[in-house]
């Protein structure tokens, strides 16, 4: 019996040392895949709207702003979940995982009502990511400035 | 060619935010901070416009494109309306995305009920 009994426990440790490792590498596949397809599509996007003689910026733009669209209305249809379910980093790291931490606490505390549900939820995570994003930029901008006030 | 490096170089980012996630306690919250700051960072010293270039929407999608685009419109706008453009500049590149976020969440929120959950 004790042999049985240490040979479980030698097999789960097994399992935890190596079934975490095989985890991550399926779940980076699945984020690789997932993710790549996104940003294939977003150029297809582009490469569509620069054939119809869109300006570069402005196309990369509107590229950004339909998968915003697409990525709120699959939140708002609970398809979304199912996506970084499976997907993980693949569906969150793109623009569309910052759609969807925009829509989704919108959906979520609707019955919170307008104000404090939808309104101040939908920055419970967009808001750090704009703090911290528009912090860092203006760290470079006044360092910019000063290069070019030296520099000029 | 476009197409194919837009897969790899935007795969290739998801999968470090996958190792993030699995391999450490980050939240994805954090993440998604860690990488705006960082591609505007990247931004700032100029690399990331050269990657964003080379890689197209494979750049520009991930998180971190948001950041370049902060650090982009910070640069451009102290160009033209100097110190000032401290201020202005970030949010002016970024507006597009951020008011579609909120445009399309709030529709979201309106149109859609939240899933009961099982």
């Amino acid at each position: 019996m004790d042999n049985s009994n240490i040979t479980k426990e030698r097999f789960s440790q097994m399992v935890d040392k190596s079934s975490p490792n095989s985890n991550i590498f399926t779940n980076c596949c699945k984020a690789f895949a997932i993710g790549g397809l996104i940003c294939v599509f977003a150029q297809a996007i582009i490469q569509w709207l620069l054939r119809m003689g869109v300006e570069k910026d402005i196309a990369s733009t509107l590229s950004s702003v339909s998968l915003i669209f697409l990525a709120s209305l699959l939140t708002g249809i609970g398809v979304f979940d199912n996506l970084a379910k499976f997907g993980g980093a693949g569906a969150i790291v793109p623009i569309t995982g910052f759609a969807n931490a925009v829509a989704a606490p919108a959906v979520e505390f609707k019955k919170e009502g307008f104000i404090f549900g939808v309104g101040a939820k939908m920055f419970v995570i967009a808001g750090p990511v704009i703090v911290y994003g528009l912090a860092t930029s203006w760290v470079i901008g006044i360092i910019y400035w000063l290069f070019n006030r030296i520099g000029g | 060619m476009i197409f194919l490096k837009a897969f790899l170089i935007g795969g290739l980012i998801c999968v470090i935010g996958q190792i993030l996630i699995d391999k450490t306690k980050l939240t994805p919250a954090r993440i998604l901070v860690m990488f705006v700051v960082i591609g505007c960072l990247l931004g700032g010293i100029g690399v990331y416009g050269r990657f964003a270039e080379f890689a197209g929407a494979g750049a520009t999608i991930p998180l971190p494109g948001f950041g370049y685009l902060l650090a982009r419109g910070v640069k451009e706008e102290v160009n033209r309306s100097g110190l000032l453009g401290v201020l202005t500049g970030g949010l002016k590149m970024t507006a597009a995305g951020i008011s579609a976020a909120v445009l399309f969440g709030l529709l979201a929120a309106v149109a859609f009920n939240p899933k009961a959950k099982e």
